[in-house]
Order: C-alpha cells, then structure tokens, then sequence
C-alpha cells in the first residue's frame, strides 16, 4: 500500500460574513490514492467546491482556511507560501471549472492562453510551448488543432471549450485534476462525451481526479470512491458502487432517491423534505436532523465519522446494510 | 461518381476580435463620416507645415498691412487668403491649421498619459483592493467634486503659461474619470471564472493583471477616452480663450478664436468663425467617432 497522493485531514474553511463566521467546510478528511477518481458530491452550498478550492489554495479573503491538514504527496499545504503554492498550480495540481464560457479569456486567443501557461512553468522554447499545446488539443479529441489553436474562444462551442479548458489542465500532466462541475453547463450528449475522454485520460496519465458534482448518475460511471456532503461536512464516503448500491446514511439514501429514475413514471417523484439549514445556525446537533425521518435522541450532538464495513459515515441511526424496499 | 472528396470538418479562419470590431464599426455611416473627418483632421494638422500657405509662427513673414483681410483677399505679393487674416496679417487658414496641431497634440497627449495614469491606478485599486482601493477612491471622489474648469484655472495660475503646464492641468482634471472608469471594468473583470482559471494555472499576479484583467477592461477605457479627447480640446480652447491657456506665439484654436474676438462687433466676424467651426468639427468627429466605438463595446447592446 502506497501512501496516498493526497490527505486531508480535518479540513475546515471559513467564510466571515457580516452575520458572523460561516463555516463552509468543516471536520473533511478523505484519502486520495494515485490514479483513484473521487466523487465529491452534495447539493448547492454543501461545502464541495470550497474542499475543492482550498486544495489548490484558491480560497480568498474574506474566506481562509482555519483549519486542518491538506498533504499532496506528503507536503503540508495549509500555509504553504503563496510562491511555493503557485508553482504547483497548473503544474502538479490543476482545476476545470464549471462554465467554459467563462474560463477562456475572450480577447486571447487559445494559443496565447496554452503556451503562457506553458511557459508560466517551464523553461521552454515557445515553438515547443506551441506543439506542447497542439499535441494536448487533440489528445482531448480536437480536430486540426494547429488551426484551432489559432482560434478564439467565441469561435469554440461549448463542449470545444471545455475540451480546451481540460486540454490546459493537461498541459504539465498534473498528478491531481480537480474538476469542479465541469459538465454541468453542457447538454447530456457533450457531457457523455467529455466524461468518457476524463475517464480515458485519466487512465492513460494516472492522473487522480475529483470530480465534484450534484449529478450522482454522473458520478455513478466514473468515480471509484464517493464522498457525499452535507452542511459543509462528510457525511458518507466510500466504494462508489457500494455507496450507490447500498447507502447507509439518510441523506445519501434520499439524495439516490431523488433521482428520477428511481421513481416509476406516473408516481409523484420523491424529494427530501424540507431546505439546507443555514451554515451559520447549524447548532450543535447533525445538521440533517429536522430533515431526516430516522432522527432521535441521539441526534441532539454532532455524530462522528465512523468506520463501517469499509466506508465511514456520520450518523448515529445509520440504515442496515441492505438496501430496504422502498 | 467522381466528386472531390468533401473535408468533414472545415475550419473557419481566425477570426481576431479586431476583425470583429471593425466589422461592427463600419456599420454606422454617421460614424464613418466621423472617422474620416477625424482622419482628415489628423492629417491636417500632422502635415500644416507642408499644407499651409504660410507659417503663422515665422513673425517676418507677416505683413501688417494685410491685417484683417476679408476671406478671398489677395496678399502684397500675390497670396490669396482663402479665410482672411487677423489682427496681425497672419493667414487665418494657416493659422487655423497650425492651431489644429497644437490643440489635438494637447490634447491628445494629455488623453494618453491621463489614461495610462488612471487605468494602472483603477485596475491596481480593483485588484489589491483594501485601503489603497479606499484611499485612492476617495482622491478621485474629491477630485472629481471640484469642476473641471476651476482646478485647471487655479493650477495655470499657479504653474503659468506653456504647452507643458497645459497638458499636466488636463491630466491633472481627467486622470481620475479614467481611475473611476477603469476600477469598475476591472472590478467586473476580476471577479470572472477566467480570472479564476488564469489564477488556478499557477500564473504570476503581474501576467493576469497585465495580459489578463487589463485588455479586458479597456473598451470602457477606449470609450471614456475619446469622449475626453473632445473634452480636454475644449477646456483648453476655454482656458486658452481666457488667456491663461498657451502663449500667444504659438495659438491654438482657442486663442485664435479669442484674438478675433474684439474684432466680431465689427464685422470681421472670420477671426473667430473660422477657428470655431474648426474646432467644432474636431470634437464633432472625435464624439462620432466615440459614440459608435460606445455603441460597439457596450456589452449589453452586444449582438
């Protein structure tokens, strides 16, 4: 067993608002082994993409990480100098962001924004930052990419972009890509299509990768472990096909629930009562007990996370192994 | 079936935002009006020792005798004065042209160095934020209180006369429209995903806000410095009318339209009119010129 390329321990980030301090991440640990996809998982505002953020050091005021322990390949991240941390970016860890529209500077053209990026680190002859680049738009499936690279961003579709925007990701062969729902602005086709040249790159290079999205048959296809959150925290990570065979927190079980295809047509679909509690009055308890239909006594105080046949969860009245009849 | 094999995907050609630009420019006949009276203008002034029929500036080419010649008059030794003379014999159409150089060069330059001023300090004011943001904000909330035509007044007083003084009062009164313009594009600028993503590639600060946040921001900029292009010609016509402007040695619209002043009552109305109307047709074209590049850059009018 080697040692992960990434852990997180106890990770906690805070947002001060004028309403006082948000605590958008709270108590996250997870292992990330080298080659391993992640799932990270949870509606808006669970916390996902501020773990995602604050891997890559990206967190700004007036958030900052308060907390915790991100070690990539064995170096402490939390409080790296900000120097040490942007050498990493683009180079060792990489990020794809959710809006290709938005990602690519519209007045540069593509072949700018590669070879900079290139070029921002390694030493390198621009004719080799440009074949660098060539030869990474058609690893992401781009036809005449010489030409292409010559283009602009408007004169890209949206799938094109976010081929381009991975293709950037791609350029020093980072050993962690965090994708921070890079499908969820494209239409389902694109978004197959993209999601089987992720799964095919990543095999190839060994990259690791952390998919964060809301879309749990996405994950489903993808991912070897899933980690779901809630109100800033894990609340079950394991197995991605354990997980989604047999969930064992309630939360994970109705997040599975709400699918629509797990309702048969004609039946009202399903959805988990009530609304996410506001992160700044989350009281002492589990942040899922007004919403939850198994919550008791014991939900008054924070569960742990625990250990059970091979995943952890954090609940005090977890469902039983097998997946109940619904 | 001997067809040609068809390409399956063709790709179109580079298409530059320039391209675009220009495309959407030219739309506008009113504007291209504009822009080839501005051209014209330019070229005017950019070549008047070589246009003008004589050099208003060369004191021993004047002849008192042919001051105050009505338009169409012919000089002692044969010159026609297309525009008349003024008060001191000079050729008003020569005058005019040389005064063309003067006030676009004033200010054009003031135009320049006040944008270069203002957008470092606006973009550098939206991307450190804190209390230099605060500060500098603050100055240019100040600055911009106080109207334009007093500061400048108020600064001549005190530096005096000269092409020099001219241009650091106008920078002096129009940096901050720039500063102000300049922290809004980037404010909006900034807090886009590609700033985000520029930021998430490991490049340096000075890369994303030099090649990144600042090419972004400057249509604004492009538009808020032709209007103020047209402005800074008119304060200094103002200031020059005054007389607290440019020496009369070498005059500028302004001053030429001031010299003809006391001349208008009776009847030699061409001292002033002439330098007027040609400095009414400067800032025509440069506002033409300025209300499409506008109605091109705008985002919310984008098509």
């Amino acid at each position: 067993m080697t040692a992960p390329l990434l852990e997180v321990r106890n990770l906690r980030t805070e947002f001060a608002t004028r309403d006082g301090l948000l605590p958008a991440v709270a108590d996250v640990s997870f292992d990330l082994v080298r080659g391993q996809v992640l799932g990270l998982v949870g509606e808006s505002g669970s916390g996902k993409s501020v773990t995602g953020f604050s891997i890559i050091g990206l967190i700004d005021p007036p958030g900052r990480v308060a907390g915790g322990s991100i070690r990539f390949n064995g170096e402490e991240l939390v409080g790296a100098p900000p120097e040490r941390m942007r050498a990493l970016r683009g180079k060792r860890i990489a990020m794809i962001f959710q809006d290709p529209m938005m990602t690519l500077n519209p007045v540069l053209s593509i072949e700018t924004q590669m070879v900079e990026t290139v070029l921002a680190h390694e030493r390198v002859s621009r004719q080799a930052a440009r074949a660098r680049s060539i030869e990474a738009l058609s690893r992401v499936g781009i036809a005449s990419a010489a030409e292409r690279l010559q283009q602009y961003p408007h004169q890209f579709s949206g799938g094109m972009r976010q081929r381009v925007a991975i293709a950037i990701a791609l350029l020093h062969n980072p050993e962690l890509i965090i994708a921070d729902e890079p499908t969820t602005a494209l239409d389902v086709t694109v978004q197959g299509q993209i999601l089987y040249e992720m799964q095919k790159l990543t095999r190839e290079s060994g990259t690791s990768l952390i998919w964060i999205t809301h879309d749990l048959a996405v994950v489903a296809g993808l991912a070897d472990r899933i980690a779901v959150m809630y109100a800033g925290r894990i609340v079950e990570i394991g197995d991605a096909g354990e997980v989604l065979d047999g969930p064992r927190h309630p939360y994970t079980r109705g997040l599975l629930d709400s699918v629509p295809a797990a309702t048969a047509p004609g039946q009202r679909l399903k959805q988990i009562s009530g609304s996410t509690p506001s992160l700044l009055r989350l009281g002492a308890g589990c942040a899922f007990r007004d919403r939850c239909q198994r919550a008791g006594q014991a939900c008054g105080t924070m569960p742990d996370m625990t250990a059970v046949d091979g995943r952890s969860l954090r609940c005090h009245y977890p469902l039983d192994a097998v997946r109940e009849a619904a | 079936m001997s067809a040609a094999p068809v390409p399956l995907a063709t790709v179109e050609p580079a298409q530059t935002p320039w391209g675009r630009f220009w495309r959407q420019f030219a739309e506008s006949r009113l504007a291209m009006l504009g822009l080839t009276m501005l051209l014209l203008i330019v070229l005017v002034a950019l070549f008047a020792p070589w246009l003008a029929p004589q050099d208003p500036y060369d004191l021993t080419k004047l002849d008192l005798m042919d001051a105050r010649q009505a338009p169409g008059a012919k000089s002692m030794d044969g010159l026609t004065y297309w525009l008349g003379t003024d008060g001191q014999g000079r050729d008003m159409l020569s005058a005019i042209m040389y005064g063309l150089r003067v006030s676009l060069m004033v200010g054009v330059l003031s135009g320049v160095i006040a944008l270069s001023i203002g957008s470092v300090v606006g973009v550098l004011a939206a991307y450190l934020g804190g209390r230099f943001e605060q500060i500098v904000m603050r100055i240019v909330d100040i600055q911009l209180g106080f109207p334009a035509i007093l500061v400048a007044l108020i600064l001549l007083a005190v530096l005096g006369k000269g092409i020099d003084k001219i241009i650091i009062a106008l920078v002096t009164v129009q940096w901050a429209y720039y500063a102000r313009t300049a922290r809004s594009a980037a404010l909006v600028e900034r807090s886009k995903e590609y700033i985000e993503a520029a930021r998430s590639l490991g490049l340096s600060g000075a890369r994303i806000v030099l090649r990144h946040l600042l090419p972004n921001a400057l249509p604004p900029l492009i538009v808020v410095g032709t209007v103020q292009v047209a402005h800074a010609i008119a304060l200094e016509a103002t200031l020059s009318f005054l007389g607290l402007g440019l020496p009369p040695t070498e005059p500028s619209l302004g001053l030429l339209i001031s010299n003809g002043y006391e001349y208008l009552m009776s009847g030699k109305y061409w001292i002033s009119v002439y330098p007027g109307i040609a400095l009414l047709l400067t800032i025509l074209a440069i506002n033409l010129v300025g209300d499409q590049l506008r109605d091109v850059l705008n985002p919310r009018l984008a098509r």
